[in-house]
This record gives structure tokens, C-alpha cells and sequence, in this order.
């Protein structure tokens, strides 16, 4: 490109010209990209769910009953200190349980100053190094005196840890797709504002432009749309994300044993992918869509 | 210099030229006569690279323009200057926004644009329309409009497609002047055309092209009205646009 300045000037009179096409890709673009969105939310937040289940996955958490003194305490974790498979074994009293639990309600922990008696019990956390060797702990747990429950479900852990991936593979598909459709979508809303300006690339193809002079324009009117689509769609997506959190928030740390992903972490690396989409959706699409006459 | 070597070009099994040879010098004016779907625009378009050539070679300035890269395609038609016949001028551009729209695409410099945009007006005779837009001039002024558009950035050979096809016999004249004064610069003018009169007037070299071979070529040819078919024929545009 000889002249940027030239350029973009024809960009912007180009914008101008085709206004309702422009729009209309626009609209196009922003309703792929908040789709995309919505599954990139989805994904963060089940990649969310599924390391809190992993990093709880490797521990069994043996809660004690009242009866139980320091002493007593001491002994039981020294038994499991050296059994095969533990990376080690902390105390975890109700107060600091109740603390952690404050943290997983977030902004809702206030309801939970209400209480007026602790209903946590104390409980030693098995951390172990190996997942297989997790069944011996649970056995010799089960064997000692003053255990009111051992939290280990496996099973369920599978389970989740199985689905999550699907639903993780399903929406790295869904995503896919639908990047292919925004491509062709702009490439043929581009392709419109190209014909409507054959006369002019065969000029200026004949009078002996380059072909990145012919195409600057139309890839820098790409790009813009592509970026244009990308900031309605970020601030779009950041509001309903918000809704979601404030109104539903509450009910899902309960089910889900942790909260949604944070606001400010997704939608930053929300905004991070819609600029690099709109930007490569826009650039792919007017190439493909000036491919057929810039040929020779 | 232009030198077509056995050049062959086929369109599926539809023949476009056939084994054409032959030599064109700097500075030469010729015609370029045939029946509609003879051969003339393929030949034409082959020598802008507009077309690949299934054959042969077509040696120009030194270089086989069949060979071209990509890259080089560009630089290759900056140094040809290409007068459609419907004159092909913007429509949403003035007179000299239509000129400088030649040399802005090839990067020129605005100082040089608005030195050099007047002084080739005023060599078509129309530096009076420079702000006017393409409809409010007469046809015969849009035609110079493009012949100055063709040739400021000064090509070494002008390749004109029926310039006269759509003007009355007086304007049609003006431009054959006006051609013949850009020949005498030292540009060799390629022009294709019907026009028997023209031709038969200005006793320069015909080339006659039928079924994509060169079936004439004498220095200071005639028109033969059995190798044509009739003026304006719908589907022997050089140039589709």
C-alpha cells in the first residue's frame, strides 16, 4: 500500500456508500458473536465447576463428632500420615470451614452471619497424592471411633468430570460452526458491496493497482465491522452476564459448591476473543469475498 | 516492443487464439479488425495478463508476459494505458478526480497528481470540465476524459477497444486526432475497431484476426468488410465490465 491515506479515505466513503449493508453485517456479526459468547461463558464456567471438583477430588474430608478432643485429633492424623498415597493431612476446624463457606456465598455470605450456632463440625482433610490409593484412606477411616461422615464421592466426581468434558466438546464444535458461518455471512455481505463497486476494481485492476491496493479497503472494512460487532457484543454479553450473576449467583454457588467465573476475569478474556474474532471473521470474509476477482 | 510467439489460448474446447505470432514495434499504430468472437479481445487480454495463455510466449519490454508473477502483474499494466469503449469513467468522481484516481493508485505523489492532472486535460482539450462530473459532459468529452485517464501515467503502449464505437463520425474523429497526436509522443496505439472508414482513412498497419488466427497483417492495411460482421456487436466487448 503506496498511500494509507488514500486508503483510508476509500474505506470510509465506502463505509458511508453501504451503509445498509454495513449495518446488516453488523448485525449479523454481533448475533454470531454473542451466540459465541454465551457458549464461551458456558465453558469458563463448567471448566470452573470442574477444576473446584478436581482439586477437591484428590481430598477426603473426614468430619468428627463433637466427642472427639485434640488429642484424639492428633492421633488420628498421626495414623494416616504414613499410609501409601497421602501428601498430607491438615485439621480443618468449624471456624475456618465456616470462613471457606463465606467465600463460596460471596456477596451472599452476610445471610450466613445469621446463624447462631455453627452447625459445621470440625474435620481432618486427607490430601492425597495418588486418586487410587483414596479408597484404603476411606476404609481405615470407616474402622475408627468418633467419625460422623466421610466425604468422598468418586462416583459422582466421575461422573461430572465425564459430562463436563462432553459438554466441552459439544461447544468447541458449536463454536466452530458457527466462526464458519460468520465467515461466509460477511463474505457475501462483502461480496455485495464489492459488486457494487466491480467497475471501479476493474479499473483499477486494468490501470495497474496492486492487488493489496484493490483489497486494502475492502479488508480494512472487514475489520472495522469485525471490530464494531465485537464492542456491541462485549458490552451486551458484560450486561446480561451481570444480570445472571446478581440474580442468580446466590443458587448456584448452593448447587454448584463454587460460584459463577468473576465478572472482571471473563469478560476481559471475553473482550480479548471478540476483537481477535471480529477482527479475523471481518479480514477472512472480505478476502474470500475478493478472491474471484483478484484472481489474475 | 510486443512479440506474440505461437500463442495459443482455448476457453474449454472453444478456441480463443490459435498459434498467433506476430510483432508489434515502439511507437507503431495499429488496428486491430475482426468479426465479433475472432480472436481480438483474447489477444487483448493476453497482452495485460488479464488471461493465462495455454501456450506460447508473449515477449514484451524485455520479459515474457506469460511468465509474470503475481507480484509483477501490476507493474506490468501501469505500463499500458487502456481506453474502454464506453469510456468506463466513475461516475461519483469529476473529470479531474477520474484522472488523478489513475495516478493515486499507483501511489503518486498529490504535488505531482495536481501538476500533471491539469496538463493532461488541457493535451485532451478539456481543461475546461475539470470539475464537472462524467453526466454533465458530452460523450466525445467523456472519451477524452479516459483517454487522459489512460494515459497519464505515461504508457508505452495504449490499447484502445472500439474508442470510437459509441460516438457520431464528427467526434469519433476528434478522438482519432487526438489518438494519432498520443502516437506521435512516441506511444505505440493498439486500437481495435469496426469502423471501416477510420481504418480505410488512416492507412496505418491492420492486423485481421478470424477464428483466432492472424489471418492479415499488411503496414498500411485496408478494412474488408467481408471479414467483419457489422459494428457493436454485443458479445465482442474487449473489456466486460
Amino acid at each position: 500500500m503506496n498511500n494509507p491515506f488514500v486508503m483510508m479515505r476509500q474505506t470510509f466513503s465506502q463505509i458511508g456508500r453501504n451503509m445498509n449493508m454495513t449495518v446488516a453485517s453488523m448485525f449479523s456479526i454481533t448475533a454470531i458473536l454473542l451466540i459465541l459468547g454465551i457458549f464461551f461463558i458456558i465453558l469458563v464456567n463448567i471448566n470452573n465447576i470442574s477444576d473446584s471438583v478436581k482439586e477437591n477430588f484428590g481430598e477426603v474430608q473426614i468430619n468428627l463428632t463433637n466427642a472427639v478432643d485434640e488429642v484424639k485429633v492428633k492421633e488420628m492424623m498421626d495414623e494416616f500420615k504414613p499410609m501409601d498415597g497421602v501428601e498430607n493431612v491438615s485439621f480443618l476446624s468449624r471456624e475456618a470451614a465456616m470462613e471457606n463457606f463465606k467465600k463460596k456465598w460471596g456477596a451472599n455470605a452476610d445471610l450466613l452471619d445469621k446463624l447462631e450456632v455453627n452447625p459445621l463440625p470440625n474435620a481432618i482433610v486427607v490430601k492425597v497424592s495418588d486418586i487410587e490409593k483414596a479408597d484404603g484412606i476411606v476404609k481405615r477411616a470407616e474402622g475408627m471411633q468418633g467419625i460422623e461422615k466421610i466425604n468422598y464421592a468418586q462416583n459422582t466426581i466421575d461422573k461430572l468430570i465425564k459430562i463436563s468434558n462432553y459438554i466441552q466438546l459439544g461447544a468447541l464444535i458449536l463454536i466452530a460452526a458457527l466462526l464458519a458461518i460468520s465467515i461466509v455471512v460477511v463474505s457475501n455481505t462483502i461480496k455485495l458491496t464489492v459488486l457494487a463497486r466491480e467497475r471501479e476494481i476493474t479499473i483499477m485492476k486494468y490501470v495497474g493497482a496492486t492487488n493489496w491496493f484493490i483489497r486494502g479497503p475492502f479488508l480494512l472494512e472487514g475489520i472495522i465491522i469485525g471490530l464494531i460487532s465485537a464492542a456491541v457484543s462485549s458490552v451486551v454479553i458484560a450486561a446480561i452476564y451481570h444480570q445472571v450473576v446478581a440474580n442468580f449467583g446466590f443458587d448456584f454457588a448452593l448447587l454448584m459448591s463454587t460460584g459463577f467465573a468473576p465478572e472482571e476475569f471473563l469478560i476481559k478474556n471475553l473482550i480479548v476473543v471478540y476483537v481477535a474474532l471480529g477482527v479475523s471473521i471481518g479480514s477472512c470474509g472480505s478476502i474470500i469475498s475478493m478472491r474471484r476477482f483478484l484472481d489474475t | 516492443m510486443i512479440e506474440y510467439k505461437n500463442v495459443t489460448k482455448y476457453y474449454g474446447d472453444n478456441v480463443g487464439v490459435e498459434e498467433v505470432s506476430c510483432r508489434i514495434d515502439n511507437g507503431e499504430f495499429v488496428f486491430l479488425v475482426g468479426p465479433s468472437g475472432s480472436g481480438k479481445s483474447t489477444f487483448v487480454k493476453l497482452m495485460l495478463k488479464l488471461i493465462d495463455a495455454d501456450n506460447g510466449k508473449i515477449i514484451y519490454n524485455g520479459y515474457d508476459v506469460t511468465k509474470l508473477k503475481n507480484m509483477e502483474i501490476a507493474r506490468h499494466r501501469r505500463s499500458m494505458g487502456i481506453v474502454f469503449q464506453d469510456f468506463s469513467l466513475l461516475p461519483k468522481k469529476t473529470v479531474a478526480e477520474n484522472v488523478a484516481f489513475a495516478m493515486e493508485i499507483i501511489g503518486r505523489s498529490r504535488r505531482s497528481i495536481r501538476r500533471q492532472v491539469p496538463q493532461m486535460l488541457d493535451l485532451v482539450g478539456i481543461s475546461g470540465e475539470a470539475g464537472k462530473f462524467p453526466d454533465a459532459i458530452s460523450i466525445g468529452e467523456q472519451q477524452r476524459v479516459a483517454i487522459a485517464r489512460a494515459i497519464v501515467n505515461n504508457p508505452s503502449v495504449l490499447i484502445a477497444d472500439e474508442p470510437t464505437g459509441n460516438l457520431d463520425p464528427e467526434t469519433g474523429w476528434e478522438i482519432m486526432r487526438l489518438l494519432e497526436q498520443i502516437n506521435r509522443r512516441g506511444t505505440t496505439v493498439i486500437m481495435v475497431t469496426h469502423s471501416s472508414e477510420i481504418v480505410n482513412a488512416m492507412g496505418k498497419r491492420v492486423i485481421a484476426i478470424s477464428g483466432g488466427r492472424i489471418i492479415r497483417d499488411e503496414s498500411e492495411g485496408m478494412y474488408r468488410p467481408e471479414e467483419d460482421d457489422g459494428p457493436g456487436a454485443a458479445d465482442d466487448e474487449v473489456f466486460e465490465l
